[in-house]
């Protein structure tokens, strides 16, 4: 199985090298402002005196921002805690991007990352409606827009390497490694610390599995994440779909031959 | 068949000949004060278009990253196809049952069926922000995708719809041997085109599978594109009766006439709209989302409207045997039914899925005048053919005195009016 992600909120302090790193690292692929890349707010001006709920929406995945590091005020058995969750693409092992893109421009690699393909993209951003964590992007403002979204730096992963992110990270709170071996980290943790973490991997089942896992002492819920997401990968839903209604138009198909021609024949005795 | 076609081909000279007694030979578009505001909307559409290709997008369009489908897909692509759904059923009716009467009606809901899909894909074109990559799926295929099926049925139309003028075109063009040929394949084209047509009403239904953890449960089922292809027969009399009327006003000729040939299809609707609500309500309480009718939120709301005004009320009003049979009793239910298909595709692009993507979304200025431009272009097109080939029914209530004239009113899908 191929790389993946940890992210352990316990030690995330919200410093945001990741984000400077990330867009240092991929500034090829991302549209610049006026003023160059490097002119991109690392928050946007995130404004924490703010209404809670409005804070996604102050520093939101754009074309040009594949990673955001969302603060969140949660309240914990009546403390209140500074908690910030990372926000960025799942890379999932069963990607809903790859199943419904008609040109095949995303891929799940060998590798871990799901990446884009910009010369076969037709740009019907079904991917960003079928994404069930809303991740892909779309640089609105080019005339031939791109869809935009982490890479997991695929340049570095395929030869082992940590991403931007993971090797900018101060405290370790973004961990890379091989899925399986962060998997059994992540339990290691849970098992260890009694007490301090929430016991679910995020990640490990939401929907069939993806590469970039969460584990947290706050419940998931209240940091803002999707928490009903279906167990079974989405593109298993479209497939089933596909095969039956392949079915039932071949049936249809020779039903309405069959009606045709005995119309015909009822004619042609009505003739007679 | 056979026998039918030996029939037209005796009577096929005097009938082109006359063809071109009626209309004089010569291109014929009578202008008025609408047509000349259905031109001036056209004209605005185009510059529209032109705007989008070279600004891009974000500047054309209200589309954003919570919204990236909008006005586009829900009214041009899902309401504009459904609605063309008058092609399939037609045909069916008149090829496949082999129901004489509705012969005409399937050549005049086939030449509207095939303006809308035009339409629709100069609408989808506007859509796709690499546009000029539309072929590339024809070469790497993401053969998971619905919207592959999409694209697939849409281009396969297209191929349908010229075997058709095929058909045509070597019956005035003098090549006996491939008129055989076109003649032979005929009633394939008639079966391909009613599979076509189930596909492609169901994919586009098939496209929010995908939308599980987004979409409301109200309109999010795994029996969506069956719910899809059967709103699209269903709505395929009504669409014929909306036509109908419009077309007699417009026209000046008197839809009663019409009343007993429409008045069956409706009864078909009926039945399909009763399976449709009974399959519907069933689901619901399958997947354990009955009570959500009754939560009193905006999206429930918008879901009794459309089950209530859409499928219920037309029910009843097909049901009583007066209102059926009378012109003002068929086109409400007409209405309803045809308003309550177009909710019912609007619930599922923004209804059903705003509680999820967060942000706001009204179309721009652009986007109206584009999705209204097409429509008026459709309309025109549907006047500049009925004006310069036979379609409306007068024309062919004379010969159907004439024994031949069935055969006709059957074979012949558009005509080449000159040379």
């Amino acid at each position: 199985m191929g790389y993946g992600f940890l992210f352990d909120l316990t030690k995330c302090i919200g410093c945001r090298a990741c984000i400077a790193a990330c867009r240092d690292y991929n500034s090829k692929y991302l549209v610049p402002s006026k003023k160059g890349i490097n002119d991109l707010p690392l928050d946007s001006g995130l404004d924490r005196r703010l209404p809670k709920a409005q804070w996604d929406e102050q520093a939101p995945l754009t074309g040009s921002n594949w990673l955001r590091i969302h603060a969140r005020m949660v309240n914990r058995d009546g403390q209140i805690l500074w908690r910030f969750v990372r926000r960025s693409c799942f890379h999932c092992e069963r990607p809903t991007c790859e199943a419904v893109c008609f040109a095949h421009a995303f891929r799940k690699t060998p590798e871990g990352p799901v990446i884009y393909n910009r010369s076969l993209c037709v740009g019907c951003r079904y991917c960003m409606m079928g994404c069930p964590f809303n991740i892909p992007k779309y640089q609105w403002n080019e005339v031939f827009p791109e869809v935009s979204k982490c890479r997991m730096c695929y340049e570095r992963t395929k030869i082992g390497a940590p991403p931007a992110c993971a090797s900018a990270c101060p405290t370790e709170a973004i961990l890379f490694g091989d899925r399986d071996e962060l998997l059994s980290e992540a339990r290691r943790r849970i098992r260890q610390n009694p007490g301090v973490y929430v016991d679910h991997i995020y990640g490990e089942k939401e929907v069939g599995g993806t590469s970039l896992l969460y584990i947290s002492d706050v419940d998931f819920k209240d940091l803002g994440m999707k928490t009903e997401l279906t167990e079974k990968p989405v593109p298993e839903y479209t497939d089933r779909a596909l095969n039956w209604t392949l079915g039932v138009a071949a049936v249809y198909g020779a039903a309405m031959a069959a009606l045709y021609v005995a119309t015909k024949r009822q004619e042609g005795e009505a003739k007679k | 068949m056979a026998k039918a076609n030996s029939g037209m081909f005796y009577y096929w000279e005097d009938y082109y000949t006359e063809y071109d007694a009626i209309f004089g030979g010569k291109w014929y578009f009578r202008m008025s004060w609408y047509r000349v505001v259905g031109l001036a909307l056209i004209g605005l559409m185009l510059f529209s278009m032109a705007y989008r290709l070279i600004r891009g997008l974000g500047p054309a369009t209200n589309l954003n990253d919570h919204w990236p489908w909008g006005l586009w897909i829900a009214f041009d692509d899902l309401c504009g196809i459904a609605l063309a759904a008058g092609g399939f059923f037609t045909v069916f009716v008149a090829h496949i049952l082999n129901l004489k009467p509705y012969k005409y009606i399937a050549r005049a809901s086939l030449i509207t069926a095939w303006f809308g899909y035009i339409v629709v894909s100069l609408g989808v074109l506007m859509d796709l922000g690499r546009w000029y990559n539309f072929w590339r799926p024809f070469v790497s295929w993401g053969y998971h995708s619905w919207l592959f099926v999409v694209l697939l049925c849409v281009v396969a139309y297209q191929g349908v719809m010229t075997f058709q003028f095929g058909h045509i075109f070597f019956e005035r063009v003098n090549a006996p041997r491939l008129k055989e040929i076109f003649d032979k394949i005929l009633p394939v084209i008639f079966v391909a085109g009613l599979v076509i047509a189930l596909l492609h009403q169901s994919a586009l239904g098939n496209l929010y599978i995908a939308m599980v953890d987004r979409q409301h449960p109200l309109w999010w089922s795994m029996l969506i594109g069956v719910f899809f292809f059967l709103s699209a027969v269903f709505v395929a009399p009504a669409m014929c009766v909306i036509e109908g009327i419009l077309a007699s006003k417009a026209y000046k000729t008197d839809f009663r006439h019409e009343v007993p040939l429409l008045e069956p299809l409706l009864k078909v609707s009926l039945c399909v709209m009763v399976v449709y609500l009974i399959v519907r309500l069933i689901d619901l309480a399958a997947r354990g989302h009955f009570l959500a009718i009754f939560e009193g939120s905006v999206p429930s709301g918008l879901f009794l409207l459309e089950i209530f005004l859409g499928i219920i009320v037309p029910i009843i009003l097909i049901a009583r045997r007066k209102t059926r049979k009378s012109v003002p009793g068929m086109v409400t239910a007409a209405a309803l039914i045809v308003g309550g298909v177009m909710l019912n595709r609007m619930n599922v692009v923004f209804t059903s899925m705003y509680q999820d993507m967060g942000g706001s979304y009204f179309p721009h200025a652009i986007e109206f005048s584009i999705s209204i431009g097409l429509v008026t272009l459709c309309i025109m097109a549907y006047c500049f053919f009925v004006e310069n080939f036979k379609v409306m029914p007068e024309e062919h209530e004379h010969h159907h005195e004439e024994h031949h004239a069935e055969e006709h009113g059957g074979q012949l899908e558009l005509q080449p009016a000159h040379h």
